[in-house]
C-alpha cells in the first residue's frame, strides 16, 4: 500500500537522475548508496548553482562597494532567507551560518552556555546523542564543573518525554537533544520536550542534522530555543551549516570567533560587536557553499516532502521486513515512527567485515560506532552496520543490500 | 567471488578469527598493553611473559574486533611464542610492510609464508589498521607504553 502511494506521489527515478554519481559504478557494480545519514549525494541543481555563482557573481561579501560584492552579498543573504523559510524562523537574523552542525553546537556551547555555567549546573542530554552533541558538554564538565544528566532510551530506542522531564531540575541550564537519532532513527517528541523544559524555565537545543533532512521543521511551532543543522546531509555542500537561535538569545550571547565582519568598532583599547547574526560570523564565510545550500533547500522544498518521507519509509519497511526474516540479524532501534535509518548487528560477523564485503558488491553502508559510543554502550554492542535511506534510493537498492548481506554471511561463516 | 575478497577472507583467517589461539587473560604478565582503534571501537589487550633470556615464554590476548583484527592477533601470538624480543620486533617490521603491500624485507621463508595470509589486507586500505592493531599493541607492551590513546601507561616489569 505505502509503496504504491509513494510512487504515485513522488518520482524517485526522476530524482535519481539528478544525482550523477548514482550512475557511476564502483568495482564494476552499480552503486547502491545507503550512507546518506553520514553525507548525502548532491544533485546537479546544487552543483550547477555553485558553479554558476562562482563563474558569474562571486566576490567577498559585505565589505565591497563594487558590483560583484553587492551581487555576492545579495546571494549570501538570500541563502540565509532560504534557511529561515526552511525552518520557519521568525526573522533571518535568527539564522547564523556555521561550517556545519558540529560548529553550530560548539558555537552555542561557547557563546551561550559557558558564561552561564557554575560548578554543579546541569546539562540534560540523551544517551543516543551524536558525539557532536556530547563532546561540547564534556568540555563544560571538564573546564567549568558542569554535570551531564543522561536520559536513557527504551529498548526499542524510543525517548520518553517523562524521562526527559524527570531529568530537568533546578540546576539544569540546557536540554540538548537530537531531533532524530543518526543510529536508531528515533524521532524524539521535541515539541513536548520543549514545553516541559520551558515550564521549568530551561532552554532547549535540538541537534537537527538528521531531523532537518527527513522531517518538517517549524521552530516557531516547536517554540525551540536553538536548532542546529548541516548542509551536506541536506543534499547540499560540505562546509556549511546553520544555528537557529531565538533572537533574544542571540542578542544576549557573547561573540564566538573574533575577526572581520563580526565587529562594530575596533580601537586600540575598546571594541564593540556587530548584532547577530554577523556577530557570530567572523571572517569570510562559506559563500559559495551558502549558495549551494540555498539551491539544496529549493531542490527539496520543490518536492512534496511528505511524499518523499513516505517513499523513504516504504524503503525502510521493505529493508526491515527482509532483515527480520534473518535469524542472524538483530535490528537496533525500532521506535514507533522512526525515520529511515536501519542499524543492525550480525551474529558472528563484525560490522566492518560485513561493510567490506557489501562494499565490493557496490553497496555503501556505514559500520562502526557512528560517533555515538554512549549509545553503543547502552545497547552493549561495539559497533553496528547502518543502512540509511534518502530520496534517491529505490527498491532495487534494498534488494542489492539484502542480497549482499546474504553473500557476506556466506563468506564469513 | 571477487578475488581480493577471497584472499582477504581466506580460510586460515576465518579459522583464526573464529578459534583464536592464545585467547584469554594472563595472571602475572611481565608486560601488557591495551590497544584501541578509535575509528571502529575495536579493543585488544595483550599480555606477555618475557623470561630472563629475553624470550617471549608466554603470550595471550583478549579483545573484540573484526575478523581481520582477531585473526591478526591470533596469528601474531602463535608466531611470537618462544621468540626473542629482538626477533619479535623484526617480525613486526616485516608485517607492517607486508600489509601495506610493500616488501617485507629480510624474513625467514617460513615466517614469510605464514605472514603471507595477511597480505590480502593491502588491497583494502581502510582495513590495514584492523590488521596492525595487535602488532602495535605488542610493540607498546614491549616498550612499556600503552597503545590506548590517552590511556594510562601499561605496566612493564
Amino acid at each position: 500500500m505505502t509503496v504504491h502511494r509513494a510512487i504515485a506521489a513522488f518520482d524517485a527515478e526522476a530524482a535519481r537522475r539528478d544525482f550523477e554519481i548514482l550512475a557511476k559504478p564502483v568495482y564494476g557494480k552499480p552503486l547502491t548508496y545507503l550512507d546518506s545519514a553520514a553525507s548525502a549525494q548532491k544533485p546537479r541543481q546544487v552543483l550547477d548553482a555553485m558553479r554558476d555563482f562562482a563563474a558569474s557573481e562571486y566576490a567577498n561579501v559585505h565589505r565591497g562597494v563594487h558590483y560583484l560584492s553587492a551581487k555576492a552579498t545579495e546571494r549570501y543573504e538570500e541563502a540565509r532567507e532560504a534557511v529561515r523559510g526552511f525552518v520557519n524562523a521568525a526573522r533571518p537574523e535568527e539564522i547564523v551560518f556555521t561550517k556545519g552542525g558540529t560548529e553550530a553546537i560548539n558555537l552555542l556551547a561557547y557563546a551561550y552556555l559557558a558564561p552561564r555555567i557554575q560548578p554543579g549546573d546541569e546539562i540534560v542530554l540523551s544517551v543516543m546523542e551524536h558525539h557532536s552533541n556530547i563532546v561540547p558538554w564534556h568540555f563544560l564538565r571538564e573546564r567549568q564543573g558542569a554535570v551531564l544528566r543522561w536520559v536513557d532510551v527504551g529498548d526499542d530506542g524510543s525517548l520518553d518525554v517523562e524521562a526527559v522531564d524527570a531529568a530537568i531540575g533546578e540546576k539544569t541550564k540546557l536540554v540538548a537533544i537530537s531531533h532524530m537519532s543518526n543510529v536508531l532513527g528515533t524521532v524524539t517528541p521535541l515539541k513536548e520536550i520543549v514545553a516541559r523544559a520551558h515550564a521549568k524555565g530551561v532552554p532547549v537545543l535540538a541537534d537537527g542534522c538528521q531531523g532537518a533532512v527527513h522531517l518538517n521543521v517549524d521552530v516557531q511551532d516547536l517554540d525551540i530555543d536553538f536548532y542546529a543543522l548541516t548542509g551536506h546531509k541536506l543534499y547540499g555542500p560540505t562546509g556549511i551549516g546553520a544555528l537557529y537561535g531565538k533572537h533574544a538569545h542571540l542578542k544576549a550571547m557573547r561573540p564566538f570567533n573574533g575577526g572581520g565582519e563580526m565587529i562594530g568598532e575596533v580601537t586600540k583599547d575598546r571594541i564593540t560587536y556587530a548584532d547577530p547574526p554577523a556577530r557570530f560570523e567572523a571572517g569570510t564565510p562559506p559563500i559559495i557553499e551558502a549558495v549551494g545550500l540555498s539551491a539544496a533547500i529549493s531542490y527539496m522544498t520543490a518536492m512534496d516532502r511528505e511524499a518523499v518521507a513516505a517513499h523513504e519509509h516504504a524503503l525502510l519497511s521493505q529493508a526491515t521486513d527482509a532483515l527480520r526474516e534473518l535469524n542472524w540479524v538483530r535490528i537496533i532501534g525500532e521506535a514507533p515512527g522512526k525515520g529511515a535509518i536501519l542499524s543492525f548487528e550480525t551474529e558472528g560477523m563484525h560490522a566492518h567485515d560485513v561493510a567490506t564485503i557489501l562494499d565490493r558488491e557496490g553497496v555503501a553502508v556505514r559500520a562502526g560506532h557512528h560517533c555515538a559510543q554512549v549509545l553503543m554502550e547502552r545497547f552493549n554492542v561495539a559497533s553496528t552496520s547502518r543502512a540509511s535511506f534518502a530520496l534517491y534510493n529505490n527498491t532495487a537498492d534494498v534488494e542489492a543490500f539484502v542480497g549482499a548481506l546474504h553473500k557476506a554471511r556466506k563468506i564469513l561463516s | 567471488m571477487d578475488d581480493s575478497l577471497r584472499e582477504l577472507y581466506q580460510e586460515v583467517i576465518l579459522d583464526h578469527s573464529k578459534h583464536p589461539r592464545h585467547f584469554g587473560k594472563m595472571e602475572h604478565p611481565t608486560h601488557e598493553a591495551d590497544g584501541y582503534n578509535p575509528l571502529c571501537g575495536d579493543k585488544v589487550k595483550l599480555y606477555l611473559n618475557v623470561d630472563m633470556d629475553g624470550r617471549i615464554a608466554d603470550i595471550k590476548f583478549e579483545g573484540r574486533g573484526c575478523a581481520i583484527s582477531q585473526a591478526s592477533a591470533s596469528l601474531m601470538t602463535e608466531m611470537l611464542e618462544g621468540r626473542t624480543v629482538a626477533e619479535a620486533e623484526k617480525l613486526m617490521g616485516g608485517f607492517l610492510h607486508l600489509v601495506k603491500g610493500e616488501d617485507a624485507g629480510d624474513l625467514g621463508e617460513d615466517d614469510r609464508e605464514r605472514l603471507d595470509v595477511m597480505a590480502g589486507v593491502s588491497a583494502f586500505p581502510m582495513r590495514v589498521k584492523c590488521a596492525t592493531l595487535a602488532w602495535h599493541t605488542m610493540k607498546s607492551a614491549l616498550d612499556g607504553k600503552s597503545a590506548l590513546e590517552g590511556g594510562a601507561p601499561a605496566k612493564s616489569e
